[in-house]
């Protein structure tokens, strides 16, 4: 019971997932933008098959926290980070500087939507050719299997070598999304994926990352509460960066211990 | 509440809520009161003013409804705001039924032809005790108090106790020859209706418990009908 009014203001709450059914295991995670510390000491259990969505004010480090679990911090100087990113077994933070193997597996999609200039199919043939060589017939395959598993075959089918430029902002992101899926990424990381979007873009794209998460584990920074309330299954609220609180989503936005996310997530804060 | 919410008119929702929850739970203490003030004094023209005044409870229950859900609608509360306007959306519908509650006695009481009945008596004291629980739960909610809660949900055992009493001293009248079958039943249905209140006003602890704290008041009072 928490009605006594104790003092919540440094407490940090964690309710992980079960360790059998995390993909992804974030110790002790210290991150350093030169001299500068973004993250400090941040845990993250990310479970299997559900979606997990970091919330919380610009600059808490939840876009810092995405950026390193595919280690996609490493193409820019400067950058470093220590603690523990355990991933199929051994600290991925421990590995050498090439990354691409990693970023096969761990797949991410941005802010804005970032299709190449080139045709609908040509966006998602070209990452599936940079990590093997594909036949035409089953690139044809991938290519809309992806797109179906994305939710954008039906709307593009008829135009697969028109530019992926064409399409709308909401379409052009789920090309991303198709784009990262193709390889058959174990996790998806998404920061703000819809914040450029209309409500019924983000509908979409919601719903797509729903069915997505039967076969791909699925990271989300999100600004939108009540996106994060729709589509997640764990919730981690970030301040400061710090992990302040982690739980199940289903009581996240009903019930948050801490202080910080229950003003947070009412819009008292600041 | 903490502090103020960053939009101002979320508070200003808010507070127009709390204060029809307010308004609510004064209206319907008043009905009850007088209700019993009218079985009391065989007061006839009051047990009829309690009926006219219920309506206006209804009118009330209409407004939390509809502000509750525009709320919902356009604040989209989460966290805290979340579990007061549920809790205010489900008080006001026990309010609305302590209401009712209060017509049901001043019908009773518009039936009883004997004032002076004995077991009359006894029906004051337990109305007391529901009414004084309606007004420690209403003051709960606009504090978010949950030790204030759990004391409510505590007083309904004497309620329950002196019911059970009035029930048997009622039954007892009746197995007399000489019994007044009117009145003792009427007395009857009305210690029913105290008993009632006293368990909305439990619901209404219980709802403000949960607002307060985010979890279900422990060892909750099960309700034998």
């Amino acid at each position: 019971m928490t009605f006594e009014a104790p003092d919540q203001d440094q407490r940090t709450v964690m309710i992980p997932p079960p360790e059998g059914d995390r993909v992804i295991d974030v110790h002790g995670l210290d991150f350093f933008y030169g001299k500068n510390q973004a993250l400090y000491g941040v845990e993250l259990p990310v479970a299997r098959n559900k979606v997990t969505a970091l919330i919380g004010p610009s600059g808490c480090g939840k876009s810092t926290l995405l950026r390193t679990l595919n280690r996609i911090y490493d193409l820019y100087a400067g950058q470093s980070a220590t603690g523990k990113i355990m991933f199929d077994g051994s600290n991925i933070l421990d590995q050498g500087k090439n990354s691409e193997q990693l970023r096969a597996r761990i797949g991410m999609v941005f802010q804005r939507p970032t299709p190449f200039p080139m045709s609908i199919y040509d966006n998602i043939a070209f990452g599936v050719r940079l990590h093997r060589s594909v036949g035409k017939a089953e690139m044809d395959e991938i290519v809309e299997r992806s797109l179906v598993r994305a939710a954008l075959w039906d709307e593009v089918k008829d135009k697969l070598t028109t530019s992926g430029l064409g399409l709308s902002g909401g379409q052009q992101q789920r090309l991303c999304v198709a784009r990262g899926i193709a390889i058959n990424p174990d996790v998806l990381l998404l920061d703000e994926p819809a914040s450029a979007l209309d409500p019924l873009s983000t509908a979409k794209l919601e719903s797509t990352l729903i069915e997505l998460k039967s076969s791909i584990t699925i990271v989300i920074v999100t600004h939108n509460l009540q996106q994060a309330a729709r589509i997640s299954d764990y919730t981690g609220f970030m301040l400061l960066g710090k992990m302040v609180e982690f739980r199940p989503s289903s009581d996240a936005f009903v019930s948050p211990e801490t202080k910080q996310m229950q003003d947070y997530i009412t819009g008292r804060f600041g | 509440m903490t502090q103020d919410h960053m939009l101002r008119a979320f508070d200003d929702d808010l507070g127009q809520l709390n204060a029809l929850i307010a308004q609510m739970g004064g209206h319907a203490e008043s009905l009850f009161r007088d209700a019993i003030d009218a079985l009391r004094r065989g007061d006839q023209d009051l047990a009829r003013d309690v009926i006219v005044r219920d309506k206006a409870l209804d009118a009330l229950e209409a407004d939390v409804e509809r502000l509750a859900v525009e709320l919902i609608a356009r604040r989209a509360p989460l966290g805290d705001d979340l579990r007061q306007v549920v809790a205010a959306f489900k008080i006001s519908g026990m309010l609305e039924r302590v209401g009712d509650h209060a017509k049901n006695i001043a019908r009773s009481t518009l039936k009883i032809d004997d004032f002076r009945f004995a077991a009359l008596a006894q029906v004051p004291a337990v109305a007391e005790i529901a009414e004084g629980m309606i007004h420690s739960a209403l003051d709960a909610y606009a504090a978010q108090d949950a030790l204030l809660a759990e004391d409510v949900v505590a007083r309904d055992d004497e309620v329950d106790a002196l019911y059970r009493d009035l029930i048997r001293h009622l039954i007892n009248h009746l197995s007399d020859q000489s019994a007044n079958v009117i009145t003792a039943t009427e007395l009857l249905l009305i210690a029913r209706n105290i008993e009632r209140i006293g368990d909305n006003a439990t619901n209404v602890a219980e709802a403000v418990y949960y607002a307060a704290t985010g979890a279900i008041m422990p060892d909750r009072h099960k309700f034998i009908d």
